[in-house]
């Protein structure tokens, strides 16, 4: 019994999944509210599917990329519920799964690339080939400086419908959903693919200035 | 003693990650990492540096204040954790960890102020807190004095530093200094070797300022005061006399802290003072707040240092009186609040 959840993008999206089929699933908006919705929706759809905690047997979580705050809310509560909980945990990155995702929906037919909102005017940016098998990224790029043979094509996510005048073809789905990070992370583990630890998925420093020094309070 | 519920405390509100476990009044485990080195070469906290760190610290820090109390998590009876004041960020994390554990282990989550729980530690060395007590918490974020009726209920606040915190004070100070980050321990170990003989000025000490801030403090005027005065000696091409800046500034503040302090005392009829952030590891402080408690006859609690910077135990012992006086538990869903007002000892 798996519970997959991720909080990469403007969303809290959070799924149980039985290893055949998701059983529940929810995706709430809010933007700065991660914290607040994550552990309730947690708790809601393991409700509704019917799961006790005690009957997890996996945790699965998106490790972005993402805006940091947002993020850490779904990793540290995916690392604490595994050592709590006695059971594994395993991260995929988010773009993989949406990827998969706009795969399943016939979102696609040819490669593709995925693109989320960043902030900062930038995206999050990852190449697929038709199968949704990662090429190239993730990377965090102005949209203005992505390979124009990239930015015409099909392009998935929140980070395309943003930009549209760079991304002419932008296509749903725009955000990752639970349900489809579980079943990726399903097919995966029975395709023998190792998947990741739950590293975060950065790829920003952070914003800080090294001190320079005191400043004086008197003309020199 | 078993029969006493065992409360896990998190706290994550600066750049420690603090994880304790209490049973009642009896501290099991105090577990602490910092990322105070990370931030050394920025000359202070940088927010996201202590964020990222307290997801890699949460898990092992839990794991070590388990294994240090001889507990397992499924002996756990509540969850505490600070929901601010604080580093939004940075609270975040403890929230959400909080969240984890009330969710995975089945167990009432309590989110608590920082501030309060800097009150509540107290019993864990010194046993049950009088009350009503008067408690000055001193570090790099906060200065306040509260009245407290009820550490679980009924905070008061008096005063609180109206520009930099008393520990920031002491930071900028240091670095005019040339010594190192944090400065609170360099100034206290260089004022060891100075005397007092430069008169700094009393911030808010003034007839018409204990009017308007009778208990407030600024050490803002101060902090430029020792600046010029460094300055002006290099500028003669005199050198700096460190240990006596040091011994001067470090007498300046406090001297302030304890005689508002006692002035709050006496004047509200409270007869127990708790000293506790991480100023009140500071010698000096500890000896003038014994000096002028034992004159005035009031009790001077100060748990020891360790207890008195940012730690876990502090808020599992709030937590734990929580418990014991029936409080009401958070919900799920609550937030991390960065700007929590002291009044406001637990939200939901
Ligand atoms: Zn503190």
């Amino acid at each position: 019994m798996i519970l997959a959840f991720d909080t990469s993008s403007v969303a809290v999206t959070v799924a149980v999944h039985d290893g055949k089929a998701v059983l529940a699933e929810r995706t709430e908006l809010g933007a700065q509210a991660h914290g607040e919705l994550l552990a309730p929706m947690i708790a809601s759809v393991l409700g509704e599917a019917g799961v006790g905690v005690a009957a997890l047997t996996e945790i699965v979580v998106g490790v972005g990329p993402g805006p940091f705050t947002g993020l850490r809310v779904g990793l540290v509560t995916a690392r604490v519920m595994s050592a709590a909980l006695a059971i594994p945990v395993r991260g995929v990155c988010s773009l993989d799964a949406h990827a998969a995702q706009a795969v399943a929906e016939g979102a696609v037919s040819t490669p593709f690339a995925v693109a989320t909102d960043a902030r900062r005017k930038e995206v999050y940016l990852a190449t697929y080939d038709l199968t949704g098998a990662r090429i190239t990224g993730p990377t965090v790029v102005l949209p203005a400086g992505v390979d124009p043979a990239v930015a015409g094509g099909p392009v998935i996510g929140e980070g395309a419908a943003l930009y549209p005048a760079v991304f002419a073809d932008a296509r749903g789905p725009r955000l990752v959903s639970a349900g489809c990070l579980a079943t990726y992370a399903v097919a995966r583990i029975m395709a023998g693919d190792e998947l990741g630890d739950t590293t975060p998925m950065y790829l920003r420093r952070p914003d800080a200035v090294e001190s320079a020094g005191r400043k004086r309070v008197t003309q020199p | 003693m078993t029969d006493q519920p065992l409360v896990l405390g998190i706290e994550t509100s600066c750049d420690e990650t603090g994880v304790g476990l209490v049973r009642g009044t009896t501290l099991l485990a105090d577990a602490i990492a910092s990322s105070v080195e990370e931030h050394a070469r920025f000359g202070g906290v940088v927010p996201e540096v202590a964020s990222r760190a307290h997801l890699e610290a949460m898990v092992p820090t839990i794991h070590r204040a388990c294994e240090t109390a001889g507990v397992t998590l499924r002996d756990v009876d509540a969850i505490a954790v600070t929901a601010g004041p604080g580093l939004a960020g940075a609270l975040l994390v403890g929230v959400a960890a909080a969240k984890a554990l009330s969710l995975s282990l089945g167990v009432p989550i309590y989110g608590v102020n920082h501030l309060a729980a800097h009150v509540a530690v107290d019993q864990l060395q010194h046993g049950p807190l009088p009350e009503p007590t008067m408690a000055l918490l001193v570090s790099g974020g906060h200065s306040s004095l509260l009245l407290v009726p009820d550490v679980t209920n009924d905070v008061r606040p008096l005063g609180a530093t109206i520009d930099d915190a008393a520990g920031e004070a002491f930071d900028k100070v240091a670095r005019v200094l040339g010594l190192p980050f944090p400065g609170g321990p360099y100034i206290d170990r260089a004022a060891r070797d100075g005397s007092i003989v430069i008169d700094f000025p009393r911030g808010l000490t003034s007839r018409r300022d204990l009017e308007r801030h009778r208990f407030d403090f600024s050490f803002s005027g101060l902090k430029t005061a020792v600046a010029r005065w460094v300055e002006e000696r290099e500028a003669s091409g005199e050198p700096v006399p460190v240990a006596d800046v040091a011994a001067s500034f470090q007498e300046a503040v406090v001297d302030v802290l304890t005689r508002k302090a006692l002035l709050a005392c006496a004047e509200n009829g409270v007869e127990h003072l708790v000293v506790g952030g991480g100023v009140a590891a500071n010698s000096r402080l500890r000896a003038m707040a014994q000096e002028r408690c034992d004159a005035a006859g009031v009790e001077l609690r100060v748990p020891r240092p360790g207890l008195c910077t940012d730690n876990g135990a502090m808020v599992a012992a709030l937590g734990a009186e929580m418990v014991s006086r029936g409080r009401l538990p958070s919900t799920l869903s609550l937030p991390a609040d960065s700007s929590m007002p002291v009044t406001q000892v637990s939200a939901h």
